[in-house]
């Protein structure tokens, strides 16, 4: 039989990317949210969480306006000479990054949080300037959960449809993730491929979120132990 | 460990002024504290003392002023980063980093000072405080007592210019407290470099201070050198079960036959148990007040063997009004500078005897502690 794999890679190449892309853009927010006092934090939390509630197809559509040939990020880049993002695989990690943002600030929010004060103040005083502490005291202490970020992120990433299929439609190699892919086989009743693709997602599901308890419980344990003394 | 080295000149004291408000507690302190050996921050809970501490320390960034041998760490124009201060804390918890093994602890703050700035060097630390054993293990693995040392030795490898103590024994045990107290007391010989130790225990303060100040309500009651000021009379510290006085004693004689030795002061001086002290050595003495009674007539029909002439100064009430506090001085009449020592006895003896300042008494001294 001919397994078309195409979507998978695709799907992988998305996840990946946008990961990473969001490790990097979710750290200072998160890092800023779990330090700040100042009045904005409440509101560009609900930002960071809307993504959570907000149906996949009103931000695909929103996000659809916006990059598209008439929106003001749209005219940006085909002024810049990028083209237009929407049914390209760059707009679809735009819009994953987006997606997927709260998932990835929300578990590292909550790992610099409990953090706590107290060993940020002993590195100060042991001559660590704010850049270092946080390289060398709060990154590694958050190591658990920046492990749950990305997991979260990635898995979340390839999951996604709605958002895809209303910026990305469904070009082979470009835009036809996964999630789509399946939705085809359904739509034209090869149920045989969908079989395989859906039933490698549970298995991947499940060894995926299984891995990271493992995982996590043995970080938990062995930081909290030594921790908060 | 090689004692750190002033440079060249006298250091200064540290000078410092702070004034604020931490929700409805205020802290108003104006300080000049020794430029040597240990100062006692003592207070109860509530007094402001930690606050204080954070406060020198810049992890509280109030309004006030504050310089260090000669250096501004902060003023009304500039405020000096924590981690640019040449200082060190101890924390009360010992607050190891749980991510790195022992020495990667110690070595912390040791790699992130200017090579050429430090004056105790790795090997030293560990030496002195015995971690050679304890490098390679994870801090969840160390006992409470074993933890703080570590604490103590990654302060003391930033070379600091100044040390700042809050209340490092209090989290720890009986068993753990006794492991550290030693290293606490050679610090004097180690370092020539100010410490400011926090503490809401006095027999900590007896035993490692050389100037008390006394904070109650964020202000600075007392500040001044630990006997004199811990024979005050007009200070909270009386109210304290455990009020007295230290008196700074050279051993004079031994009686081997009994296994005691006198220890002289001014005024005065006071048979103790013999535990191996040589002659001529300084030590300190602790006589609480409870242990000791005042008597007219020297008394030699009864156990008490430490009797001492002595005036009385000032009676004061204490706490409950059956108690009072009498502050007498020993050998005010004959020597030059007289010892002060209290005494704890009930209204009605004192009224019995008819004490008055300037009354002649004899001092009957129960149960004196040596602290070397």
């Amino acid at each position: 039989m001919d397994f078309d794999w195409e979507p998978v890679f695709l799907t992988l190449k998305l996840a990946s990317v946008t990961t990473l892309i969001l490790l990097l853009v979710g750290t200072p927010i998160a890092w800023w949210l779990a330090r700040t006092r100042h009045w904005s934090k409440q509101p560009v939390a609900a930002l960071v969480a809307l993504p959570l509630v907000l149906p996949p197809t009103v931000l695909g559509f929103y996000l659809l306006l916006l990059l598209g040939p008439n929106g003001p990020v749209g005219q940006l880049t085909d002024s810049l000479g990028l083209g237009t993002l929407p049914f390209t695989f760059p707009g679809l990690v735009v819009a994953s990054v987006i997606y997927s943002l709260p998932f990835v600030v929300q578990p590292l929010h909550n790992a610099f949080e409990a953090l706590g004060d107290r060993m940020l103040e002993v590195a100060s005083t042991l001559r660590a300037s704010p850049l270092d502490r946080f390289f060398s005291v709060a990154l590694p202490l958050a190591r658990p959960g920046f492990l749950t970020a990305s997991v979260l992120g990635f898995a979340h990433t390839v999951g996604e449809f709605g958002v895809v299929l209303m910026i990305g439609g469904n070009i082979p190699g470009e835009t036809k993730v996964l999630s789509v892919a399946l939705y085809d086989h359904v739509e034209t009743l090869n149920y045989e491929q969908a079989h395989l693709l859906s039933g490698g997602m549970l298995a991947f599901a499940f060894v995926v979120v299984l891995t990271l308890y493992l995982v996590n419980g043995r970080l938990n344990g062995r930081l909290n132990r030594g921790g908060r003394r | 460990m090689s004692p750190v080295e002033s440079h060249g000149t006298d250091p200064l004291p540290i000078e410092l002024q702070f004034r604020t408000a931490f929700g409805d507690f205020n802290l108003d302190v104006e300080l000049q504290l020794p430029a040597r050996g240990i100062t006692a921050l003592f207070g109860h809970s509530g007094s402001g003392k930690t606050s204080l501490l954070r406060c020198i320390a810049g992890l509280e960034q109030v309004d006030g002023r504050l310089s260090v041998n000669g250096q501004c760490w902060q003023d009304a124009g500039q405020f000096l980063p924590v981690h640019q201060r040449p200082l060190a804390y101890v924390f009360q918890e010992a607050s190891l980093f749980p991510h790195l093994s022992v020495r990667r602890n110690l070595e912390y703050g040791y790699r992130r000072i200017d090579p050429a700035s430090r004056k105790i060097e790795f090997s030293q630390a560990v030496e002195w405080l015995g971690l050679e054993p304890l490098l390679e293990r994870s801090p969840d693995t160390l006992s409470g007592g074993e933890r703080q040392r570590v604490a103590i030795g990654r302060a003391l490898l930033t070379s600091p210019e100044l040390l700042l103590m809050d209340e490092p024994l209090s989290a720890l045990d009986l068993k753990s407290k006794r492991e550290i107290l030693p290293y606490l007391e050679q610090l004097h010989e180690k370092l020539s470099i100010p410490v400011l130790y926090v503490t809401h225990a006095l027999d900590e303060v007896a035993r490692l201070a050389d100037h008390l100040v006394v904070l109650e309500k964020g202000r600075a009651l007392a500040s001044g050198a630990l006997t004199e000021t811990l024979a005050r009379l007009d200070l909270p510290i009386r109210q304290d079960e455990d009020a007295g006085v230290v008196i700074n004693a050279t051993i004079a004689e031994k009686d081997s036959d009994w296994h005691l030795a006198r220890a002289e002061f001014d005024g005065g001086s006071i048979w103790v148990k013999d535990s191996g002290l040589a002659l001529g050595k300084a030590v300190r003495l602790r006589v609480l007040a409870r242990d000791v009674s005042l008597a007219q007539q020297p008394h030699h029909d009864q156990s008490i063997q430490n009797l001492l002439p002595a005036q009385v100064r000032e009676i004061v009430s204490n706490d409950h009004p059956a108690v009072v506090l009498v502050r007498a001085e020993a050998g005010a009449d004959t020597a030059v500078t007289a010892t002060s020592l209290l005494a704890r006895l009930t209204a009605r003896s004192a009224a019995a005897m008819q004490l008055a300042p300037g009354s002649p008494v004899w001092l009957q001294i129960k149960s004196v502690a040596v602290l070397e």
